[in-house]
């Protein structure tokens, strides 16, 4: 059985006959071709997949590619506009908060939306709020760093 | 000059990883790519008597499905040990498992499926009819090697593979006859699952018609493997076999080593003649990655009363899983007891140890690879052996470390240290942690009845491996250089070519850094490139924190090339002698010494170089140098840290209130990379005194075979570490650089660990330290 679902992704619609069980990540990554969306774990615990679904970030492994049908979603490529880095993506550059870079587009949709409307966000509220975005390279001590600069900026 | 050597410059390899562009294996896409999957055997010791793939095959969308035998007759051979000690049994090992031969661990490859996508491939897994005969299993590292132990392989007889020792057995026994002291310790370094956020991943793609193939593996050594797939695997030889590895998501280790897929999925691209990419399932990385660690040890030290150490006894029995993995035989021998020394002077050394076989994953390098085991045992007996002769543990530390002019020191361990200053390390640390004023606040906390606790340690690191005439020695197959080359166009822009591997080092920018400074141009105009044995010449890559140390030193040699060429072509052109000629630090002008108006452009040179209009008579035209790099030895970094940790006494929760780290790498080409390196290890260390273990029941089932379930250190668990760097240059390189990618590692682990030991007043626990372990410890009235 396939069934349609239309997703809005950076903007662009995105439509689709699928098998049911699809999915959002791989709706996201195979039929829209987006693949700075990484998959990292199969459990939802390491949110590399995550992206901003209706607003919310969600780790889109743990989403039905059919219950996204009429969403909006945003996704890292998403992110930049104008070709000018988000100031999350220019604070992680800066703040070396990457290494191998897997994690870190998981990292930043999720920390975006941590910092909304929070510009002096705390160490505190930082590392509690992204305990669901693992990273094994950086120790998280730059990626603290680059939100809480990135908060600061807005 | 230096110019941006010393210089926190900022990542060029950045702005494609923060904007979702980074080209991982995973998102290669070709047309008409297939998908494979891998049958994974669920037992953990069993005989394959019978694989029935019928219906698999009838499945919609499978395009074909392959036995172990297939692919043995299809000509796939064994994957190889490429490290081999004297007297090693190595036991045979198929990448996917024949009818007639048994699976040794959970996750061992037993057929392959071929389908339109992943979904339809795991799909017709299930569909699969295997009949197994299940065998006893052998799970312990040191138990596996009894005679009631169930047996892995014909050739291994008691389950043990080699056998080694190393140092001075004499002078160990005298010094432990006339000791004043002996302290002893039982202790497990525990398995550990290395988990890189990328799991792996591997394509291919046959040509048909060139009778070439090319392969994307997430490897932190591309050409190391088309070796392997050529000699050993694959049967492709090296001349028709492109390896590339491009983003690679960490590796921490597990991404040196050659795998059962990277043999499979060329070969089915082959067969089917279709480009075809797997993709592993994070629970196929917890089944099939190799793991770390895993040491029963016995560890003994002998002491004068004055405390000052004179032996040290360890016998080891080094888990090594149920085959050996490429390079595994390294990692508990010239990796480790070559380490036992530590940052002391200890005459009287004797090691000894067995790799063991038994019905787990197989355990190979995992960031520190032996040096943290090494650092596990003889900085915690430090801790038995201070309290034993009443000494602080600095001062116990102190009294024994080897000084800054007995450098080159000779150990008893076969290693020659290069540089150091281990007093100024303790110095720096004892200033950076205030420990005068730990310790009275490590009383007033404890006059409240708090359980809070200082842990300290200094640690040694061999990185950097190796001159290839002592690798080879010492057993292995390959040889420990580095290659390096250095293209200048003739617009005067650079590729460098090298042939360590970056997977999150930042080596785009360290290695630009250093050729930048060389040959004095604009970082922006030199690009490096890595990671393709298609582009870059033979090279070793990355693992051992070799990258700067020896891929480093092979681009400066290509850079020094490059000057003197440039230098002759200017002295030619400008009618002047080669000597008298100069770089200008200042205008990066190639001039006439002390004559700034007289000089060439970089660019003019390079220009100059192509055109061959007018270049001396003996040189060739162009302006490209390559250097095969083969270091001197190995460099020494080294390290003294302290934590201080709180244990909640209701539930035995740990928490890290702070951590400070002094490390020595020598120079430093970029503080900012070599700091995140360095924090990141730490986090790393930490998690396996605190969270990770990777644990088999007795069934050989892997319990901690998920995130859910393996505990990996998250972001709300630290304190932001404090740290601080003491700089003598390595003189094996001519950067001075040491290692910097495992010290943090290597160093953390032990440090946590003593810190709660401390806190808690006993002699010693088993890692993790979790809060249930803890908190049984309080119950039992053992806590202060």
């Amino acid at each position: 059985m396939q069934v349609p679902v239309k997703i809005t992704i950076n903007g662009q619609d995105q439509s689709a006959e699928l098998d049911p069980r699809t999915l959002l990540v791989d709706f996201i990554r195979e039929t829209a071709g987006l693949t700075g969306t990484n998959i990292g774990c199969d459990t939802s615990q390491c949110g590399s997949c995550t992206v901003h679904l209706d607003g919310l970030a969600v780790k889109s492994c743990t989403v039905l590619a059919v219950q996204a049908d009429g969403s909006d979603v945003t996704t890292i490529e998403g992110l930049a506009e104008d070709g000018q880095l988000h100031p999350m993506q220019q604070a992680f550059w800066d703040e070396h908060g990457l290494q191998c870079g897997f994690c870190t587009p998981g990292m930043i949709m999720a920390a975006t939306k941590l910092v909304e409307g929070d510009p002096a966000i705390s160490e505190e509220a930082i590392r509690h709020g992204l305990e669901g975005n693992m990273c094994r390279c950086t120790g998280y001590q730059n990626i603290v760093n680059a939100v809480k600069a990135a908060a600061a900026v807005g | 000059m230096s110019k941006y050597i010393g210089a926190s410059v900022k990542r060029v390899e950045d702005p494609r990883f923060v904007q979702g562009k980074g080209s991982y294996v995973a998102n290669l896409h070709r047309p008409g790519m297939a998908s494979v999957a891998v049958l994974r055997s669920p037992h953990a010791h069993a005989r394959v008597l019978a694989v029935d793939t019928a219906e698999a095959e009838a499945l919609d969308g499978v395009i074909a499905v392959f036995t172990g035998q297939q692919l043995v007759d299809g000509g796939v051979g064994h994957m190889p040990c490429g490290w081999q000690v004297p007297d090693i049994q190595v036991p045979e090992r198929w990448p996917v498992v024949p009818v007639g031969d048994a699976v040794r661990h959970v996750g061992d490859s037993v057929a392959v499926v071929v389908a339109e996508n992943a979904y339809v491939a795991e799909d017709a897994l299930q569909l699969i009819d295997v009949e197994y005969e299940e065998l006893p299993v052998s799970l312990d590292a040191r138990a596996t090697t009894s005679d009631e132990a169930a047996q892995l392989h014909a050739n291994c007889p008691n389950n043990t593979s080699y056998a080694w020792a190393l140092g001075d057995e004499e002078a160990k026994d005298a010094a432990f006859a006339a000791a004043a002291h002996v302290v002893e310790l039982d202790l497990v370094n525990q398995r550990l699952i290395p988990n890189a956020m990328e799991p792996r991943a591997c394509a291919a793609q046959w040509d048909a018609a060139m009778e070439e193939m090319t392969v994307w593996t997430t490897s932190q050594n591309p050409h190391p493997i088309r070796l392997l797939l050529a000699a050993f695997t694959l049967g492709i030889p090296e001349n028709k076999l492109r390896v590339i590895s491009p983003d690679v998501g960490g590796g921490f280790g597990s991404k040196i080593f050659h795998y059962p897929e990277e043999v499979i999925v060329p070969w089915v691209a082959r067969e089917v003649n279709r480009p075809i990419k797997w993709v592993a399932s994070r629970t196929e990385s917890f089944m099939t990655d190799s793991q770390g660690r895993d040491h029963v040890t016995n560890v003994r030290m002998a002491i004068e009363e004055d405390g000052t150490i004179t032996g040290l006894h360890v016998q080891t029995w080094a888990d090594q899983g149920a085959y050996l993995s490429t390079f595994a035989p390294l990692i508990p021998t010239a990796l480790y007891i070559t380490l036992l020394s530590g940052l002391y002077k200890i005459p009287g050394i004797w090691g000894e140890m067995w790799g063991t076989l038994t019905n787990t994953v197989p355990v190979d390098a995992y960031r520190g690879a032996g040096r943290p085991e090494a650092s596990y045992l003889l900085e915690r007996i430090m801790e038995l052996g201070a309290a034993k002769v009443g000494m602080d543990p600095i001062e116990f530390r102190r009294k024994n470390l080897i000084q800054k002019e007995d450098f080159p020191y000779q150990t008893p361990v076969a290693f020659q240290y290069d540089s150091g200053d281990y007093v100024a390390l303790f110095d720096t640390l004892e200033e950076l942690s205030d420990y005068a004023g730990l310790k009275e606040e490590r009383e007033r906390k404890r006059a409240k009845g708090k359980l809070w606790g200082i842990g300290l340690s200094g640690c040694i690191e061999a990185s950097g491996p190796a001159p290839s005439a002592v690798a080879g020695s010492l057993g292995s197959a390959v040889g420990f250089w580095e290659s390096g080359s250095v293209r200048v166009h003739p617009s005067g822009k650079v590729s460098v070519f090298t042939g360590s591997h970056s997977h999150g080092q930042g080596h785009e920018t360290t290695f630009a850094q250093v050729v930048a400074d060389e040959l004095n141009i604009d970082i922006g105009d030199v690009e490096v490139i890595h990671g393709d044995t298609g582009r870059v010449p033979f090279g070793m890559g990355t693992y051992g924190s070799r990258s700067a140390a020896v891929g480093g030193s092979a681009l400066v040699r290509s850079a020094e090339k490059i000057r003197e060429k440039m230098i002759r072509i200017a002295a030619h052109q400008m009618e002047a002698d080669p000597d008298d000629v100069e770089f200008n630090d200042e205008t990066g002008q190639i001039q006439v010494k002390g004559a700034p108006d007289t000089g060439m452009g970089f660019g003019d040179v390079a220009f100059a170089a192509y055109t061959a209009h007018n270049i001396p008579g003996d040189i060739e035209p162009g302006l490209e140098e390559s250097a095969f790099y083969d270091p001197a030895n190995f460099t020494f970094p080294n390290s003294a840290h302290l934590a201080v940790v709180s244990i909640d006494r209701d539930t035995g929760e740990i928490t890290l209130e702070k951590y400070f780290a002094v490390d020595d790498v020598g120079n430093v080409i970029n503080p900012m990379i070599v700091n995140g390196q360095l924090v990141g290890g730490v986090i790393q260390g930490v998690g396996q005194a605190l969270w990770e273990h990777g644990i088999y029941d007795e069934q050989g089932q892997l319990v901690t075979g998920s995130m859910m379930d393996y505990a990996m250190p998250r972001a709300d668990a630290f304190p932001a570490i404090e740290t601080d760097r003491i700089e003598t240059p390595s003189p094996h390189n001519p950067l001075g650089v040491k290692g910097a990618g495992e010290m943090g590692t290597i160093a953390a682990t032990v440090t946590v660990a003593n810190a709660v030991v401390d806190a808690l007043g006993i002699e010693h626990m088993e890692m993790p330290l979790t809060a249930e372990k803890v908190w049984h410890a309080i119950q039992s009235s053992n806590g202060h």
